[in-house]
């Protein structure tokens, strides 16, 4: 998901000057523009050595950790806003890493694929997992171990007694504010405690 | 084949107060120096060498064979450390025995060669005489500190000491303070030597002996925490050295041969290989050096003096850092240097940190691993992007 219209409509979720923490961040390049247009500051975390390398070369600050082993390094409320990109699906502690994304962000903003994007819907009906540009794997080889829908995580966030500010959809990098459930490919939410 | 380094040594007159309370009245330092210092002095970077180590980081020595430096796959023209982009300082600590002054010296208060009489030197006393070395440059500023294990704490310490003289500091491998366990393997070895009958009460020198012995078991214990469980086994494993020795291909199944029965010759091809190189150590180091450097790892400890806060000690610090540690790393473990990222983290510090899957233990700061190269080379190209 780091086309440049949806990495640009996530951006806008964030306060001008935030100290960012980016769960997941990936080659860096949404902490790079955080950083250029919104003068935010702040470190990615990253498992992957590609990408902890790419987050050096672009001098983007990165740590590398797993997050499966949690975010004991980090206090709480220790950061405006944390980032949890396209994140949450690789994720074995997935609701662990959401209450812990809620303690060290003033803010959370998550943004995953939505499952039930009609599209997936329709080819479920068909029996067949969907294979589609948003989740181009096949269900033997993807790397997605949650899928999730965007009512999914309404119901998460309630159970784990997040406020929910501000939630829409994605598709190709346009907001989709009427029936994301249906008609968005990726689910966005902005949360606080 | 690499460049030709040529050592250099500087003699400083001004004594140099101590940690301990005790001061060095005259010393010098050897070091070596590669690459161009650029018109506006902002392209220095110092390297800070560990155990066993020296000022001849890089390059080799005219005429000399396998003479390349310490750090020679890491620094050097087009290396991650580009010599011709930076101007790169080794410098050998004081208390070494490879050129700058140490317990083989003579001590000009007396006259006689300092043996055990050499002070106590610590992490911090060796940052104070390389930040003269500097001054002598003319280099105020540091694009870069840079250092492995001891070398790490070094440059961690300039980030404390001298905060606003460091750019940059890429602490490898490294740790805010030791383990007990840590201090345990330094005091064995210390023991081994101290209790050679050679040793002499640290003057040996003037009997014309080295102790030998205590050196090799100080190397053999030392060779063994640098090196992890896997690796040894990959290398070693339980072969017999009997087989090893055998050249055909027959004999790989040697492991399968008979034993000799014998508890004192070498039996396992790990034991042939701790004592070749607890022999090839005990040749050229001195014993001396071995007690004063593995003392100033155990003594080093910046959060000491601000309650074992090391998040407090860090408030000081202005350089951004780049930390690298492996997983297999046990002497000087990831989650140490975990421990210098989270008190960076908390004073809202510039740190990025690889923890880099190696198999190869604490050893592999040395060793070429493109994940690990790759993250300095570009660390270092990140710190020219931004100076120009």
């Amino acid at each position: 998901m780091s086309d440049q219209a949806t990495m640009e409509t996530i951006a806008r979720l964030v306060p001008e000057g935030a100290r960012v923490l980016d769960l997941g961040c990936g080659d860096g390049a949404l902490l790079d523009l955080l950083q250029k247009q919104r003068g935010c500051s702040g470190y990615g975390i990253e498992i992957a050595d590609a990408n902890v390398l790419a987050c050096v070369q672009r001098g983007v600050d990165v740590i590398q950790l797993n997050l499966d082993e949690g975010l004991a390094m980090f206090d709480d409320a220790s950061f405006d806003v944390v980032l949890q990109i396209d994140t949450l699906q690789h994720l074995r502690n997935a609701e662990v890493m959401l209450r812990e994304t809620a303690r060290v962000g003033r803010i959370g903003i998550v943004a995953f694929p939505n499952f039930a994007h009609w599209p997936n819907r329709l080819s479920v009906l068909q029996g067949r997992m969907p294979v589609t540009k948003r989740l181009p794997y096949q269900w033997y080889d993807t790397p997605n171990i949650r899928v999730g829908t965007f009512k999914d995580f309404e119901v998460l966030a309630r159970k784990n007694g997040l406020k929910i500010e501000d939630s829409f959809g994605i598709h190709e990098g346009r907001e989709v504010r009427f029936a994301p459930n249906l008609l968005a490919s990726t689910a966005a939410f902005k949360f606080s405690r | 084949m690499s460049f030709v380094a040529t050592p250099q040594s500087m003699h400083f007159s001004e004594p140099l107060a101590l940690q301990s309370g005790a001061s060095l009245r005259a010393y010098d330092l050897s070091y070596e120096t590669y690459g161009t210092l650029n018109a506006d002095r902002s392209n220095a970077v110092l390297v800070c060498h560990a155990l066993n180590a020296s000022h001849h980081v890089a390059g080799v020595y005219a005429g000399q064979d396998r003479s390349e430096g310490w750090w020679d796959n890491m620094i050097g023209p087009g290396k991650p450390v580009d010599t011709n982009r930076f101007f790169v300082i080794g410098v050998n600590n004081l208390g070494s025995c490879f050129g700058s002054t140490g317990p083989m010296h003579r001590n000009p208060d007396t006259g006689r060669v300092y043996g055990a009489d050499f002070p106590v030197v610590t992490v911090e006393d060796w940052v104070n005489a390389q930040a003269r070395l500097l001054d002598a440059l003319g280099i105020a500023t540091l694009a870069a500190v840079m250092g492995g294990s001891l070398g790490g704490m070094q440059a961690l310490s300039w980030t404390l000491q001298y905060p606003s003289r460091v750019r940059h500091a890429v602490v490898v491998a490294s740790a805010p303070n030791l383990t007990a366990e840590n201090i345990a393997f330094n005091e064995v070895a210390r023991r081994a030597i101290v209790t050679d009958p050679d040793f002499h009460g640290g003057h040996f020198y003037e009997h014309g002996v080295t102790p030998k012995r205590g050196l090799r078991i100080a190397r053999m214990i030392g060779h063994i925490t640098y090196l992890s469980d896997d690796v040894m086994n990959e290398k070693f494993g339980r072969v017999l050295r009997s087989a090893a020795e055998a050249v055909n291909g027959a004999a790989r199944l040697g492991n399968a041969r008979d034993y000799q029965y014998t508890t004192q010759d070498i039996e396992f091809q790990i034991e042939s290989y701790l004592r070749y190189q607890g022999d090839k150590f005990a040749e050229y180091f001195d014993a001396n050096t071995y007690l004063l450097i593995t003392r100033a790892l155990d003594y080093f400890d910046p959060a000491k003096a601000w309650g074992g806060q090391l998040s407090e000690a860090m408030k000081r610090t202005q350089a951004r850092f780049l930390l690298v540690s492996f997983t297999t790393d046990w002497r000087f473990s990831p989650a140490r240097s975990r421990e210098i990222v989270k008190a960076l983290l908390d004073n809202q510090r510039h740190v990025s940190y690889a923890e880099i899957d190696a198999p190869h233990g604490h050893d592999a700061f040395l060793l070429d691993d493109p994940r690990y190269t790759g993250v300095v080379r570009s660390y270092f190209d990140s710190i020219l992007k931004e100076a120009t």
